[in-house]
Parts: C-alpha cells; sequence; structure tokens
C-alpha cells in the first residue's frame, strides 16, 4: 500500500503533541511524516521556559527528542524552515532548498512575539520573550546591566519582569492600557495587581505610550508621549503575539482580518488537505494564546486524518497562575460583557484580596470571575462556570472569607461525569471515578493512572475531593491503618509518639494499640522513636523491633551472608582508606562491587566475621554506610571547581557537608542525594530526594526527585540560596518529610500525595506558614547532634556482640552458605554447586 | 505446660538463659557433630523467647526452603490474627511459631521441636513434632 505522504511544519508544544499523537496510534503506519522545525532543536516546554532562567537546561525543558522521532519513523528536518508552499503542485519548499510533496499538510507554525514599530525598536538591546536564544540573549545583555524594562503588561509582560528581577536588574514595566492584564482582569482586580506588584519592588508605568528608543551615553533611553522618560539597560517587547500565517498567506489561505489561518470545527483551513492547529490558527475570529486549546486542536487533527470525526467548537480560556508571588485567576467573561450581567466584587485592602464574580441576568449562572491575591476559590467557580450548575441563592458566599457557617462548598458529587477535573491533560470527573472503580485508592495511584493533576496541579485539591466523595459512594472506608495493631497512620502514629514523649514500642502499643506488633509497625515504630529520641537501635527496649538488615547492621543477601558498606562520604577516598577496602576484602573473602551511590559495597560477610570486619574498618577511620537502614544512604557529587573547568561552586565539600549532617537520619524510607558543581548537572541531583546545583550565586535546590522503578524528575524548590539558607530548607523539608510521610514512602510518592503539593511544602517550608520551622530546626538539630556510629559503639558493647554468632551455642559456621568464583571474585553457590561432605551411607 | 514436658527424655540441653534474646531470635546447632547419621546430622534450630507470651519459648528450622536459606531466627516475630508468627527476612513469608505452617502457602510446613527452661538452661527435645 502506498503511504500518504503528511508533511508538518513547525514543532512547536502543538506540533509535537499531534506527532506524539499519531505516533501512539496503530494508523500512524499509513503515513510518511517529514516534520519542518525553524529551531534548532526539537519542541520544548515553552510554558516553563522562565524555569531556563531558574535553574532548568534546554535539556529538562525538551519535549521532542531526536531519537523518539527515530522510533518513530518520523522524518525530522531541525533549522529548516519552510519558504513557501505550492498548492497546485503540493509542495513545499524550505530554506534549505528541498522540495517534499504532501498529500496532506498540517501547519502548526505557531505565533511571534508582536514588536510596535517604535523607532529605535531594532537596538541590539532589545529583545523578545518566546525562544530559549532569546533568553540566552536576555541573560547575556543582562551581565553587568542595573535596569530592565518590559513593554507590555499582560501575562507575559509580567512574567518576563520577573525573570528581569532573578536576574538581578531593576525591573520596569511599561504599559500602554490603563491597567495590567487588562484581557484577563477588570480595572479593580487589575489596579490591585499593580500595587502588589509595585509593593515586590517591579515598578509600572500605566497608561504609557513610548514614541522613541534611543541610545544615549551607551544606555537606552525611552521617550514617552507627554515628555516622560525612562533610562534602561535593555528592552524586552511582550506587547502580544501574532499569529505566525506569512505561507499560508502566500499560499492565498483564507486568513482573518487580523491574521490567522481560517480554520473550521475540523481545523481544515480553506484547502481541505491543509490543516492548521495551535496559535496561528483562527477558529471562530480568535485565535486560543493557550497549549491546551492548542493540543485540543492537535487532538482532533489525529482523529480526522484517521478517519474519524470530532469537532473542536472554541476552548475556555480561564487561568489561573501566580505572577510575581501574586496569585492572579481570570475565569470566562471576567469584564461582564455580555447583557443584563450583573457583578459582586469583594475587597480586601488590607489584605489585598479582589474577588468579582459576574453572573447572568438570573443571578443563577456564573459568566465569569475575577480574583488576584487568593486564588483558593477559583477551582469551584470554574466548575459552576464550565458546567453551568445553578449557583447557591447567595452567591456571594462563594468569595467572601469564611466565617462561621462557612461558604456551600461545591461537593465534587454535584459535578457532572463530563465536568472537566483537569484541564491540563483534560481528565474528566467521568475517568477519575472509573479509575477509583478500578482500584485506584489513593491520590498518587489516581495521578498514574489518568495523568491527572500532574500538569500544573492547581485541581489536585478538587481531585482529593472527587477520589474520597467516591470511595465513600463504594463503601470503602479510607484505611491507612499501619496494620492490624494501631489503628493510626504513620503521621498520627508519629505524633502522639512525639507528644505524649513515648520511648518504646512496648508504651506505645499498651497505650495506643492492640496485640503484639508485627513486621510492618515494629520497624515503622522503631523508625519512629530514632528519628525522634536517636537512641542506639540496640538498646534493649529496641532490639526485637528491627528488621534483620537493621538488627545486624548489614545488608542480608540471598544465601543469608550479608554486605558491608562503609560510608564513604560525597565518594571522596584517600588512597589508603582504598587499600583497606582492598585488604580487607581479600582478608574475608568478599565480593567487591562499585555502586551507583560512589561507594564500594563488600559481599559476602557471614554473621559472625561482621564484629571483626567492621573493627578492622572503624579502626582505618571508616564509619557505619547505614545501607542497611531507611535513612539517608549517599550524597553523590562531581568534583567542582576544585578541578572541572566548568565548575562554579565546590560541591564536593558542600557534598560533604550534608552528607556528614544527615548520616544517621531514620526516615519512612531511604533518603538519596547529589550535589553538582554547575547545571551540567554530572552528579545527577535532579533524580535524588535533595538535589543540589551550583549557580554563580549559591545553589540551586531540587527536592523529591526519585530514580530506579518510579523515576520522578525532582521539583525546583528554590533558587540561589546561601549556604545557611540552603541546609535551613534542607533540615525543615527532610524533618516535615519523616514527620508526615506514610510508612515506606519515598519523598517522591509522598509530594504527589501532599494535598498542595510544592507550594504547600514551600509555604511550610518557606514563608513558615504552619509556624513549625523552628521546631522542625531543633529536632534536626537534636538528631545532628546525637549522631554515633552504630558500629562503633556495637564492637564497644560485649552484649551487643553476642548477637553476632550464626549459633549461640558453637563456634561452628554455617555450611549452608557457601561460595563459588566467578571471574576472579566470590559468589553465592546455587543449588546444586555446593558440594557437600560425604554423609556415611 | 512446659514444666510437665521436662520429664521426657528426649530432651537434651542446648544452651543457656543468657543466650536467648528477649522477643527475637537465636539459632543453634544440635545433633552430635562429630556423628554424621542421618538421624543425629546437626540440624539449626531457631530459638524464639518471648516473655510475655505463654508459652515463652519457641522452637522450629532455622532453613527457610521458601527462601532457600537459614534465616529463620532472623526474622521478626509478627502477631497475625492473633496467631504468633516470624516474618523470614528475605521475602517476608509468615510462619507459624505454634505449628510451622507457612501461612502463604500452608503446603510448606517447618519443623517445630518442644523446647524449655530447666534452670538457666534451655532445653530442647530433638524429635520434630506433637507437643
Ligand atoms: C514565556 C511564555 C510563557 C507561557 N506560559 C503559558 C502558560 O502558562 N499556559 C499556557 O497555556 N500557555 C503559555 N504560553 C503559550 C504557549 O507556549 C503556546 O500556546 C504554545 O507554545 C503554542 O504552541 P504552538 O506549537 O502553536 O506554537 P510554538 O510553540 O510557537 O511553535 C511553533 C513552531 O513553529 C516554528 N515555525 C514557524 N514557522 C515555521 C516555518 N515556516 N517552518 C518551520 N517551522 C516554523 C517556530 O519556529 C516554532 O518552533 C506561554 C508562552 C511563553 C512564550
Amino acid at each position: 500500500m502506498v503511504k500518504q505522504k503528511l508533511i508538518v511544519i513547525g514543532n512547536g508544544m502543538v506540533g509535537h503533541h499531534f506527532l506524539e499523537q499519531l505516533a501512539a496510534r496503530p494508523e500512524k503506519s499509513l503515513f510518511e511524516v517529514t516534520v519542518f522545525c525553524a529551531e534548532p532543536r526539537p519542541a520544548y516546554d515553552r510554558v516553563h521556559l522562565s524555569e531556563y532562567f531558574g535553574g532548568r537546561s534546554a535539556e529538562d525543558l525538551a519535549l521532542g527528542k531526536v531519537e523518539r522521532y527515530r522510533e518513530w519513523g518520523f522524518e525530522l528536518l531541525l533549522n529548516d524552515a519552510v519558504t513557501a508552499i505550492d498548492r497546485d503542485r503540493k509542495t513545499v519548499t524550505a530554506a534549505s532548498g528541498m522540495e517534499k510533496s504532501y498529500d496532506r499538510l498540517v501547519l502548526a507554525t505557531g505565533s511571534y512575539p508582536f514588536v510596535p514599530p517604535i523607532p529605535g525598536h531594532e537596538h541590539e538591546k532589545c529583545f523578545v520573550y518566546r525562544t530559549l536564544e532569546d533568553l540566552d540573549a536576555i541573560r547575556a545583555a543582562a551581565r553587568g546591566a542595573r535596569r530592565g524594562v518590559v513593554v507590555g503588561g499582560g501575562l507575559l509582560g509580567l512574567e518576563a519582569a520577573n525573570a528581569l528581577k532573578e536576574l538581578g536588574l531593576e525591573a520596569h514595566v511599561v504599559e500602554f492600557a490603563p491597567g495590567l492584564m487588562s484581557v484577563q482582569l477588570d480595572a479593580g482586580g487589575s489596579e490591585l495587581l499593580k500595587n502588589k506588584i509595585e509593593d515586590l519592588g517591579v515598578t509600572v508605568h500605566t497608561s504609557t505610550a513610548t514614541e522613541l528608543i534611543e541610545e544615549v551615553d551607551g544606555r537606552l533611553c525611552m521617550r514617552f508621549q507627554g515628555d516622560r522618560e525612562l533610562i534602561t539597560d535593555l528592552i524586552v517587547f511582550s506587547a502580544g503575539i501574532r499569529p505566525e500565517d506569512s505561507l499560508a498567506r502566500s499560499a492565498h489561505l483564507q486568513l482573518g482580518e487580523r491574521g490567522g489561518i481560517v480554520i473550521d470545527e475540523s481545523c481544515r483551513t480553506s484547502d481541505e488537505n491543509i490543516f492548521a492547529i495551535g496559535e496561528c490558527a483562527l477558529y471562530d475570529n480568535r485565535i486560543f494564546g493557550l497549549v491546551a486549546p492548542g493540543y485540543t486542536m492537535a487532538r482532533n487533527t489525529v482523529a480526522q486524518l484517521c478517519g474519524e470525526s470530532m469537532s473542536f467548537t472554541g476552548a475556555d480560556m480561564s487561568t489561573k497562575l501566580k505572577l510575581l508571588g501574586v496569585q492572579v485567576g481570570s475565569i470566562g467573561d471576567a469584564h461582564g460583557r455580555a447583557e443584563g450581567a450583573a457583578a459582586i466584587t469583594f475587597v480586601d485592602e488590607q489584605t489585598g484580596v479582589y474577588k468579582r464574580m459576574i453572573t447572568d441576568n438570573t443571578g443563577k449562572k456564573l459568566l465569569g470571575a475575577v480574583l488576584v491575591g487568593d486564588t483558593g476559590d477559583y477551582d469551584q467557580l470554574l466548575q459552576y462556570h464550565l458546567n453551568a450548575i445553578d449557583l447557591p441563592e447567595h452567591p456571594e458566599q462563594l468569595i467572601l472569607p469564611a466565617a462561621d457557617g462557612a461558604a456551600p462548598a461545591l461537593g465534587a458529587g454535584a459535578l457532572p461525569a463530563a465536568a472537566t477535573i483537569c484541564s491540563c491533560h483534560n481528565v474528566s470527573k467521568g475517568q477519575i471515578v472509573d479509575a477509583v472503580q478500578g482500584g485506584c485508592c489513593s491520590l498518587g495511584e489516581v495521578k498514574d493512572a489518568t495523568r491527572a493533576s500532574t500538569g500544573c496541579g492547581g485541581c489536585s485539591a478538587l481531585l482529593k475531593n472527587v477520589i474520597d466523595e467516591e470511595l465513600a459512594a463504594l463503601g470503602m472506608e479510607v484505611n491507612n491503618h499501619l496494620c492490624a495493631h494501631f489503628p493510626f497512620t504513620r503521621q498520627e502514629l508519629f505524633h502522639l509518639v512525639q507528644v505524649e514523649e513515648i520511648r518504646t514500642f512496648e508504651e506505645l502499643l499498651t497505650k495506643h494499640g492492640s496485640g503484639r506488633g508485627c513486621e510492618l509497625c515494629k520497624p515503622t515504630v522503631a523508625s519512629i522513636l530514632a528519628s525522634l529520641w536517636n537512641e542506639h537501635i540496640h538498646r534493649k527496649p529496641h532490639v526485637g523491633l528491627q528488621d534483620t538488615n537493621d538488627t545486624f547492621m548489614a545488608n542480608m543477601q540471598k544465601n543469608g551472608s550479608y554486605s558491608v558498606v562503609p560510608r564513604i562520604p560525597g565518594g571522596e577516598i584517600t588512597p589508603d582508606k582504598l587499600i583497606v577496602l582492598g585488604q580487607v576484602a581479600k582478608k574475608y573473602n568478599l565480593y567487591t562491587k562499585i555502586t551507583g551511590g560512589q561507594r564500594v559495597d563488600l559481599f559476602g560477610a557471614r554473621l559472625e566475621e561482621l564484629p571483626e570486619i567492621w573493627r578492622e574498618l572503624i579502626d582505618a577511620g571508616f564509619e557505619t554506610g547505614h545501607a542497611y537502614g531507611k535513612s539517608l544512604r549517599t550524597v553523590k557529587s562531581c568534583v567542582g571547581s576544585t578541578w572541572c573547568r566548568f565548575g562554579v561552586q565546590d560541591s564536593v565539600a558542600m557534598a560533604l557537608h550534608i552528607e556528614n549532617r544527615y548520616k544517621g537520619l531514620r526516615s519512612p524510607h531511604k533518603i538519596k542525594m547529589a550535589v553538582s558543581g554547575c547545571t551540567r548537572e554530572c552528579a545527577e541531583a535532579q533524580s535524588k530526594d535533595i538535589g543540589v546545583i551550583a549557580t554563580e550565586n549559591g545553589w540551586n535546590l531540587f527536592v523529591c526527585g526519585n530514580g530506579g522503578m518510579r523515576p520522578r524528575h525532582a521539583d525546583l524548590f528554590a533558587t540561589d540560596l546561601d549556604d545557611t539558607t540552603l541546609i535551613q530548607y534542607i533540615d525543615r523539608i527532610l524533618m516535615f518529610y519523616v514527620r508526615t510521610a506514610d510508612k515506606l514512602q519515598r519523598t517522591s510518592v509522598w509530594l504527589e500525595n501532599l494535598e498542595g503539593g510544592l507550594d504547600y511544602l514551600r509555604a511550610v517550608v518557606i514563608e513558615d506558614k504552619l509556624g513549625i520551622g523552628a521546631e522542625l530546626e531543633t529536632q534536626m538539630a537534636n538528631v545532628v547532634g546525637t549522631y554515633q556510629c552504630e558500629w562503633k559503639t556495637a564492637i564497644e558493647d560485649p552484649e551487643m556482640l553476642k548477637r553476632f554468632r550464626q549459633f549461640v551455642n558453637t563456634d561452628t559456621p554455617d555450611d549452608k552458605i557457601a561460595f563459588v568464583e566467578e571471574r576472579g571474585q566470590p559468589r553465592p553457590a546455587r543449588e546444586g554447586e555446593i558440594v557437600r561432605i560425604a554423609e556415611p551411607a | 505446660m512446659n514444666q510437665i514436658a521436662i520429664t521426657h527424655t528426649q530432651w537434651q540441653p542446648i544452651c543457656q538463659r543468657s543466650d536467648l534474646v528477649a522477643d527475637s531470635g537465636v539459632c543453634v546447632l544440635t545433633g552430635d557433630r562429630t556423628l554424621r547419621t542421618v538421624s543425629a546430622a546437626p540440624k539449626s534450630i531457631a530459638l524464639f523467647f518471648i516473655p510475655h507470651a505463654e508459652p515463652q519459648l519457641y522452637a522450629i528450622d532455622n532453613w527457610d526452603p521458601l527462601a532457600g536459606a537459614g534465616v529463620i531466627a532472623r526474622g521478626l516475630l509478627a502477631e497475625i490474627d492473633g496467631e504468633l508468627t516470624v516474618a523470614s527476612p528475605l521475602y517476608k513469608h509468615h510462619y507459624r511459631l505454634r505449628d510451622g505452617i507457612c501461612l502463604e502457602d500452608n503446603s510448606v510446613r517447618l519443623g517445630t521441636y518442644a523446647a524449655a527452661f530447666d534452670g538457666d538452661k534451655v532445653l530442647i527435645a530433638t524429635e520434630p513434632g506433637n507437643h
């Protein structure tokens, strides 16, 4: 069968989504796909572009990978823009001179920033804010600069102003209109936003028209209407976007009056073989400058190409975001333009909160809303709006601050099954209910199954609501009990132990549990006791609580022998110590392997050999590596600025500092960390529970990453921290995790299940919202201050040493443990390889 | 109960009370280690001492056939539905202390033995079985 030739022009977010959707379908094989991409790299996440300044690399932001396209069998031509479309011959011509014919063509050319034709706008210190290259140029220009001005006070302009501020510039915003974000906000909302932003040190000039930009003494001078002027070092234009429709124009496709490629409900242009999707497309005389509608167009077009019908009928443009730390939300018709519309407004000048609801003429339906300073009501209002749910009798209750007899919360039960809960991934309430009915019982599981709340995360509270209601409806008790012996969650037990200062398992069991305990609750409680009081895990009352690995302070291997793992902080080790490791391994015939955590594991030690081995290691200056415990494992590091020509900070010293501080901390699960000396990130810190990456100004802190079975990219938590603040934040984050996580919950899953997610964690740690910051630090200081090398204590205590006897009644070794040699080292003998001493017949 | 059984002829002293660890396990090697006959072949047996339970002392095979390793003595004591068990450390199968039956797979059963105190001595009856 002859394949249809499909050409896609533009590899931005929407073009990429289109190809990803197509690649996932069997119909993929019907097409021979060619993609033209004007940028030098495949698609990346433009929505999070600003994080490029916050420490994320181009690679982190990448959506499309060259290898992925190869796997899919799509031809990807980078750095090659299409320059002409010949609709009669059905061919396209590219800048490189290449000509290709098509059967079907998809235009995903996006948009370009509009730069007002002010004389002087082409000066080399004038920039736009759209691509990675733009950001590189801005960053370069910001070096040695003092002031930066953004022209345009819309959503993107404010984001750019924030970026300038973070680059260390004094930031100004110049806006032609009388208010900021005039598309999304009404006058009142925009006034309040302006005040708040000015409080944060960004100067806002509204109703200001720029007439001329000229160079004066090596700086730029902006001259405004009315004889005012402003001196600056650089200018970023963010005065709106224009659809990139020049190709379509010269190919005589139908365009809108003010540009944009006209499409119908099936995303077809005026030529039935040509589709247009994303920001270049115009539907119903509107351009959709957000990713979600673009993605819907992409899915729609894939469906059309596969012979299915689906229709695009516009999209909701409501937005909720945080600009320069100020919460802003806009829903539907924010300006109340509809006939008969009525408004209810709530203003609290003291706290800087502005909320306005627009209802229809009956007062029953919500047409729109504006929220500035507090977007807590956004989710609920959005649901009223999108699903046309009747408003309560006193709709003002929805935006008034919760007094007694609080606002009537819209229960998840009131939402229809078709209600969209997560608009990033287009997940409906019905899909979530299905997932719960299919056996997902926790927030994390539902997120995994449906992808809901894995985009911006804004819907997480609502999502949890839907899940809880459905679980209740199924008659399922949400049972987070630790086990049959304790009707509490780990978090609750932690609290009880702390508040009542309980020191032993027996005491806790008597007061709050029943029965005798099991292999689930014993180690969990032991860990809580250790986190809080940090007594040696072998102290009498704790002995019977530990997993075998904790009991013998070594990891049991499949044949009952153990591995020995001394700590090598930061992966730094002297030749002498390295030699000792070799000598000990040789003497006790241990298998040696270098681990991913930058240390050396020694395998195959018999129980009774452990104390002697450790005595030799401790004499040589080693400490326990806690490889057996649910505790800090390793802090991986690169060599950093001491040796590396790229390094900007001493990552090894920081890794040593961190490892020595947190070694010995008992936690709900193991903890891994890493420190990289520059953004090249050789220590892979973004796959760790705590990741630290050096910047020129300090350290960027990443949290809750994970490698292994369920990889999770760490979240950027805070940027450019000094040493003291870095440690303070890590102290707080770790202790908060220790306090609130479930048993055996890694930080990655913990964060995903934490209501409010990353923002909440930031609020607790950075803003000290719960007022427990100092307490968390004290607790950590206590753990740090009471650290002991458990092995050192053990080998000095004859009572403890008694435990390391294979048989308590003889020194005979266990003949069931046997080794054979492989590649010059021992390994456990397999069944059949064990040569037994012949038994007499 | 244990007191009565002490009169049984098969009892042999195996270790001292002070060798035991409360609420945890230790391992002993039984049998005549010089004679390698089948009946008296050495056997490793796990001893669990639970001061607040009745009986206080349990003896059970140390070899976990499902894990293929002699590790039962190093397992955690776990109460499951009112029954005392030991959770084997490698793959966490639960073996009932009273009769050695594996809760996850009741076709698997470890040998259990009578055990008792005689003053400071710990006695054990090496023929597995009914007591
Ligand atoms: C800083 C910033 C923040 C944003 N924040 C948000 C947000 O929070 N939420 C949200 O929903 N949206 C946000 N957006 C908007 C969002 O990024 C866009 O809606 C989305 O990128 C549109 O995707 P697209 O594929 O249509 O266009 P683009 O991503 O612009 O991709 C178009 C691509 O086509 C290429 N191209 C153009 N012409 C040709 C040609 N002739 N030949 C070959 N290639 C060509 C371009 O070089 C480009 O790579 C933000 C945008 C920016 C810049």
